[in-house]
């Protein structure tokens, strides 16, 4: 864990309110949280979550209605001018002149640092070498959003934001930008990220936090939230007497069959529990397919942590 | 995407703002660029003065009073090209910006607001000066001859570009970017039209004329005029119009402007 007041972000009780303060309606509500320098941080969270508004906070482009904010042990606000050539920004969507060509905009975000990175070597690097003179507004959402994360990245920063860099992407477009935030975070850069996408979350990130309504739900490395719990699943006929199976495993298992013929049990999986499994199929002559032990994952932990219910 | 082996990066933090003047003029010279593409921008700048100046000089459809015509026409184009750049084109571009998040992405860079202002002006100045070529090139060869002391044109020039830049940042930065396209071109079309700018002021009966006569598009259409079919130096009262104009625009922009 990183020591305090040595993280790259460090959030201690924020708050933010949105419209009346009396409606008590609080986009973030007491969040506290350390992004560590060097790591890729992940908030993950549903729509509304206040990811985006706690992200807005640290680039300084909101304050906080109370709580302390410090980025690179700065404030957002009062040190904006030491902290912004050392920030990369990308935003959720636009903040390019629809008629801004895509080297010539990047090329102007590299002026305005003393050693920034090749301006078309980047654009190379994420396929936009074709569109370097495509218009902004010409351009698909998916070169859109390469575009934005190169603004970012340009002016060679200690620590950027990117908030929801893949969405909308396609495969190839995904896989690329995951390559450059691995990439960046090899050369000590370090990222914060929001997302909803499970598999990059785990993927990319030292560290997740999950924030649903405003506030921390669970955080740690993919591998610490997704925990050393383990299921078991496998496939057999429908119908099997579950109640008896559940009887001769250790208290505390759990098992469902759904849909029909698909079996699922919760339970401190150990080799024994496996056996007792197999042992008591065997002796009902019930013949298993696909048994397979399996970790949760981190989208187990957040519909668990977050609920399933739709969010508007 | 094709795979060839990926473009090595050399990513390691290096971070740094350049010099301040160097950021302005990078930021300046995208501006004046974007400005000279964009054709709808460059039909209100350039084309429209421009027709008028012609039309206007070389037949009598309007009734310009004792004078040769271009030497009353030139002063006003030049007054209407100053409001096209200053008021109308940078109200409507900075109201865009601000709706689609660019004055927000370039606040996240090292770019300051102060210095983002300072890059606007320059391009607005400097595309005020293409447009004074082109239209004096036009009006000389159309036979104008113009009189006059150039420091009291380029004090009116300068102080017209502070009063329209004021307002224009103003409607820029607190209407909605529509409401400011809409309002901005209908500000362009109503002052061409009240404003002394090819229709005499004359024309109209005394009690409005006088009130006509304080908009700041009328007082450096009057002063250029002054200055340059009159050969006036330095004409007090629209010198004043404008300075008050440009102050109030200015603190009112700096006050209530707002970025996002």
């Amino acid at each position: 864990m990183t020591p305090p007041g040595d993280g790259a972000v460090e959030l201690r009780t924020l708050v933010k309110r949105y419209g009346a303060a009396v409606d008590g309606r609080r986009a973030v509500d007491g969040l506290s949280l350390t992004a560590a320098r060097g790591a890729v941080t992940a908030l993950l969270g549903p729509n509304g979550a206040g990811k985006t508004t706690t992200i807005e906070i640290c680039e300084g482009f909101r304050r906080a209605d109370s709580g302390t904010v410090r980025v690179l042990g700065l404030d957002p606000v009062a040190d904006a001018r030491e902290l912004k050539p050392r920030v990369g920004v990308m935003p959720q969507s636009g903040g390019v002149p629809g008629t801004a060509r895509a080297a010539e905009f990047l090329r102007l975000v590299a002026s305005f640092h003393t050693r920034p990175l090749d301006p078309s070597a980047l654009l190379e690097r994420l396929g936009l070498t074709e569109h370097a003179r495509t218009p902004f507004r010409r351009m698909s959402g998916g070169q859109q959003q390469r575009l934005s994360l190169a603004v970012a990245v340009v002016g060679r920063p200690e620590l950027v934001f990117l908030d929801e860099p893949t969405t909308g992407l396609d495969p190839q477009a995904r896989h690329a930008t995951w390559e450059l935030i691995e990439e960046l975070r090899a050369a000590g850069v370090s990222v914060v990220l929001t997302t909803h996408n499970m598999e990059e979350a785990e993927r990319l990130s030292d560290h997740v936090a999950i924030i649903d309504r405003g506030a921390l739900v669970a955080e740690g490395a993919p591998e610490e939230l997704t925990g050393a719990e383990r299921q078991l699943r496998f496939r057999a006929r429908p119908g099997l007497g579950l109640e008896e199976l559940l009887a001769a495993l250790p208290a505390g298992s759990a098992a469902k069959e759904s849909p029909a013929g698909h079996y699922l049990i919760e339970a401190d999986v150990r080799p024994e529990l496996l056996a007792t499994v197999t042992a008591w199929c065997a002796s009902h002559g019930v013949l298993t397919e696909d048994l397979r032990i399996e970790r949760r994952t981190l989208e187990d932990v957040f519909l668990e942590l977050t609920g399933r219910e739709l969010r508007s | 995407m094709t795979a060839p082996p990926p473009t090595r990066l050399d990513l390691s933090p290096a971070p740094g703002a350049a010099p301040l003047p160097r950021m302005v003029l990078s930021q300046a010279g995208y501006e004046i660029r974007a400005v000279l593409r964009n054709g709808e921008q460059l039909l209100l700048t350039l084309i429209i003065p421009v027709v008028l100046l012609v039309l206007f000089s070389a037949t009598s459809l309007l009734d310009l009073g004792p004078g040769r015509r271009v030497d009353f026409l030139a002063p006003g184009v030049l007054a209407l090209a100053v409001m096209s750049t200053a008021f109308t084109g940078q109200a409507i571009g900075t109201g865009f910006e601000r709706r689609y998040g660019v004055l927000r992405r370039l606040g996240a860079t090292p770019l300051p607001r102060g210095g983002l202002i300072a890059a606007k002006t320059l391009s607005v100045v400097a595309v005020e000066a293409v447009q004074a070529a082109v239209i004096c090139a036009v009006a000389l060869a159309l036979g104008w001859r113009p009189d006059g002391d150039p420091g009291s044109v380029l004090a009116l020039l300068l102080l017209g570009t502070a009063a329209f830049s004021g307002f224009g940042l103003l409607m820029a930065g607190t209407l909605r970017a529509e409401a400011t396209l809409a309002a901005a071109n209908l500000v362009y079309v109503v002052l061409l039209a009240v404003g002394g700018v090819v229709f005499p002021l004359e024309k109209f009966p005394d009690g409005v004329r006088g009130a006509l006569e304080l908009l700041p598009i009328s007082a450096l259409a009057e002063g250029l005029r002054d200055v340059l079919q009159g050969g006036a130096a330095l004409p007090g009262k629209p010198l004043i119009i404008l300075a008050a104009w440009a102050a109030a625009g200015l603190v009112l922009a700096g006050r209530f402007f707002r970025w996002e």
